[in-house]
């Protein structure tokens, strides 16, 4: 079995003092602090990032991991735009399963604020198709669209949306780590600037610097000798098309039902088995297609089920989502999301997540998405 | 005792609201108002610029006065915008001043600082002896890209301080100056508009930068906040200068009069000391005025001034003349700014 022994998160947020490799440093030393072992142990890394090459140009990040850890050690570099970082998980789980007794580290790592945000738009843009990006669609612009054809199928208004960024930014008040650590009223997120109809800057996720990492492993003795252990139940990853023109539908994702239904078998267990989720709130919209694809709610039912507020800290619901203020007020450093969502897990199923630590959690989930919804990751991890 | 003699303004008469702006681009006025305390700002004329409105400014600090402008041996000017990349407008205001021709001009650039830098200078000119009066002038026709976030807040205004060490309306009791190197904000050759870093503006700029010229400046001269009538911050916006006087101690009142941000925009040279020309028409003698400036790039230089008795007689009326106004459209904004 896989286990995940060790986790460090760095602050999200506007990191200006902070380099993309001082971060991944900070991220990489919290984890083995954190996991109490060497760096010396660590037999290969997984490193996720997005932008660098495209705003910074830089790229051989290999090389610069190994510059920071001083490791000759092989390290590879993934790249799903905002998946990106449950890719590299999922790697380095499939890589662990191929060599028993031996330790990963995956550390995922984004710095955007050093750059215009017209310049940080642009860049992410790169995860739309050519098509779309010459249309002139942002990643507001996408989901808009996807919003668009969910509430007018569904019948749903804005309100609908704005419960689930009030419920992910009380969760962020409880997160010394969040980008954002203030809570909103639905009134403040219906009353925010449009960035493209029907999504307002309430409703969306930030551009944040940021780093997270994690120690997994298959040395068992190691497991064994961790005081914060936790097993990998399934990381299953699927695809597809990039455009929204080649969906088949445009009210959810597909490639998330596809992750979530592989994942489930994968770890034997059903919908009503897990406790907690961190899934990818891009935007408001994009939590409520993740409770459908992942098949916690019926399809189309999402709009109503949120204004109960079931899935918040407190609400005393079987499944709570998103208590590290998601990405919405948890911030959101592309590379690092998807590791930090596993930490997030890990700390709760290790009873590690103080003023936000649920009771009683045995399993938990996490969801990735990268693009439009052209690459989702699901995993589970349990104690 | 080195200080402050006289002191002149420029508002030109043209102004566009917010609301103007913003409706063109689609925003909500209201929240652009209510993020940056600002309703409109002073936009220069066609036929305006930093060195007309300079002269105006400088001209109504040298009027009044019984010197011999002969004894001014110190003209620096002080913009982001001046008329030439190269030539100065220290000399161009020097002749038509009718200063004489045996005086140290010289421009100077240090973004929204560029003139209290200048007021170092000349004080460190009169110490030294090598003239008794220096002419200060700190003029901006700020401009902004369309549709930037400055749009809504850079202005047009100039102010000039004639400095010497008697006759003195304003006595400086101590200074101090903060630098570092902080890109926040820039305008590199041949680009026409500034570009800025955003919310990096903030916290690592104006706050950190303001806020150890000022603890700096306070410790020299071992006052506290609550020793002044009036403080001064740099207006970048209306937001800023109430955040950094709330955070170092200052009360709303000992910073409303110097406020004109909100009326004005921020016309970046002359910004500050257009604080300080709102403040001297109601200053007594004996209050205790600070003024602290902001220059992107960055630093803050911090003045600690004694008003004196003189005040009374060359005080110039601020309030009611930048009521005479004439609103623009924002194509007309646009002409005048030579955009379109």
């Amino acid at each position: 079995m896989i286990k995940v022994i060790g986790f460090y998160s760095t602050e999200f947020g506007e990191i200006w003092d902070k380099s993309l490799t001082a971060l991944i440093a900070d991220a990489t030393l919290g984890a083995l602090a954190d996991a109490k072992i060497e760096k010396e142990k660590i037999d290969a890394v997984f490193f996720a990032n997005m932008l660098s090459g495209v705003l910074e140009n830089n790229l051989m990040l290999p090389a610069r991991i190994s510059e920071v850890l001083g490791t000759h050690k092989p390290v590879f570099r993934t790249e799903a735009a905002c998946a990106s970082g449950a890719i590299a998980f999922h790697l380095a789980k499939n890589w662990l399963m191929a060599n028993p007794g031996k330790t990963a580290l995956v550390v995922g790592a984004e710095k955007l604020t050093d750059y215009s945000p017209e310049e940080v738009t642009a860049g992410l843009a790169a995860a739309a198709s050519g098509e779309e990006q010459a249309a002139g669609l942002t990643f507001p612009g996408l989901y808009a669209m996807m919003a668009q054809v969910y509430m007018q199928k569904y019948k749903y208004t804005e309100e609908n949306l704005a419960y689930v960024s009030h419920k992910n930014h009380y969760h962020g008040t409880l997160n010394p780590k969040a980008h954002f650590r203030r809570p909103v009223t639905i009134d403040q997120v219906l009353k925010s600037a449009y960035v493209a109809y029907p999504l307002k800057v309430l409703d969306s996720s930030p551009i944040s610097d940021g780093a997270s990492a994690v120690i997994v492993t298959s040395d068992e003795s190691l497991a064994k000798r961790s005081s914060h252990a936790v097993s990998v139940l399934a990381s299953e990853t699927a695809t597809d098309s990039i455009s929204l023109k080649g969906r088949t539908r445009l009210d959810g994702i597909e490639a998330t039902q596809i992750a979530a239904d592989l994942a489930f078998s994968a770890a034997k267990l059903g919908r009503g088995d897990i406790d907690v989720a961190e899934v990818h709130d891009s935007f408001s919209i994009a939590e409520l297609f993740a409770m459908e694809d992942l098949g916690f709610w019926k399809k189309g039912s999402a709009g109503s089920q949120i204004r109960d507020l079931a899935t918040m800290i407190g609400k005393g619901g079987k499944l709570t989502v998103n208590t590290s203020g998601g990405l919405k007020a948890g911030g959101h450093p592309v590379g690092a999301t998807g590791v930090k969502q596993i930490g997030e897990i890990y700390l709760q199923l290790t009873n590690q997540a103080d003023r936000r630590q649920l009771k009683k959690v045995k399993y938990g989930l996490t969801h990735n998405v990268g693009g439009s919804g052209g690459v989702a990751v699901v995993t589970i991890l349990g104690t | 005792m080195i200080g402050i003699v006289s002191y002149g303004f420029y508002v030109p008469k043209f102004r566009i609201k917010i609301d103007d702006i913003a409706s063109v681009w689609g925003k909500n006025p209201e929240d652009i108002k209510r993020s940056l305390v600002i309703n409109e700002k002073a936009v220069a004329g066609l036929d305006e610029d930093s060195l007309t409105m300079g002269f105006e400014a400088s001209s109504m600090a040298l009027s009044g006065l019984k010197i011999d402008r002969n004894d001014i041996g110190s003209v620096l000017f002080g913009s982001e915008t001046p008329p030439y990349s190269v030539n100065p407008a220290s000399t161009i205001l020097g002749e038509f001043l009718g200063i004489g021709n045996n005086y140290l001009a010289s421009d100077t650039q240090f973004a929204c600082k560029a003139a209290t830098g200048a007021i170092i200078t000349t004080i460190g000119q009169i110490a030294s002896g090598a003239t008794s009066l220096g002419l200060v002038c700190g003029s901006d026709k700020a401009n902004a890209a369309t549709h930037d976030a400055l749009e809504y807040t850079a202005a047009s205004g100039s102010v000039a301080l004639l400095l010497g060490q008697e006759n003195l309306i304003l006595e400086i009791l101590g200074f101090h100056s903060y630098s570092s190197d902080t890109p926040d904000f820039w305008r590199r050759e041949g680009i026409r508009y500034p570009s800025h870093g955003g919310r990096f503006t903030g916290k690592p700029s104006y706050f950190r930068h303001i806020k150890e010229a000022t603890s700096k400046v306070l410790e020299k001269t071992k006052l506290v906040p609550s020793d002044f009538a009036h403080a001064i911050f740099h207006m970048p916006n209306g937001k800023f200068p109430r955040e950094i006087a709330r955070e170092m101690g200052f009360s709303e009142s000992q910073i409303e009069t110097s406020l004109v941000v909100s009326m004005l925009g921020n016309s970046y040279t002359a910004s500050a000391l257009m604080g300080l020309a709102s403040v001297l028409e109601v200053a007594k003698p004996g209050q205790l005025i600070l003024m602290s400036s902001y220059g992107s790039g960055a630093g803050s230089d911090s003045f600690v001034f004694r008003v004196t008795k003189n005040i009374d007689s060359r005080r110039r009326e601020f309030k009611k003349s930048i009521l005479k106004k004439e609103y623009i459209d924002y194509s007309t904004y646009l002409k005048f700014m030579n955009i379109i």
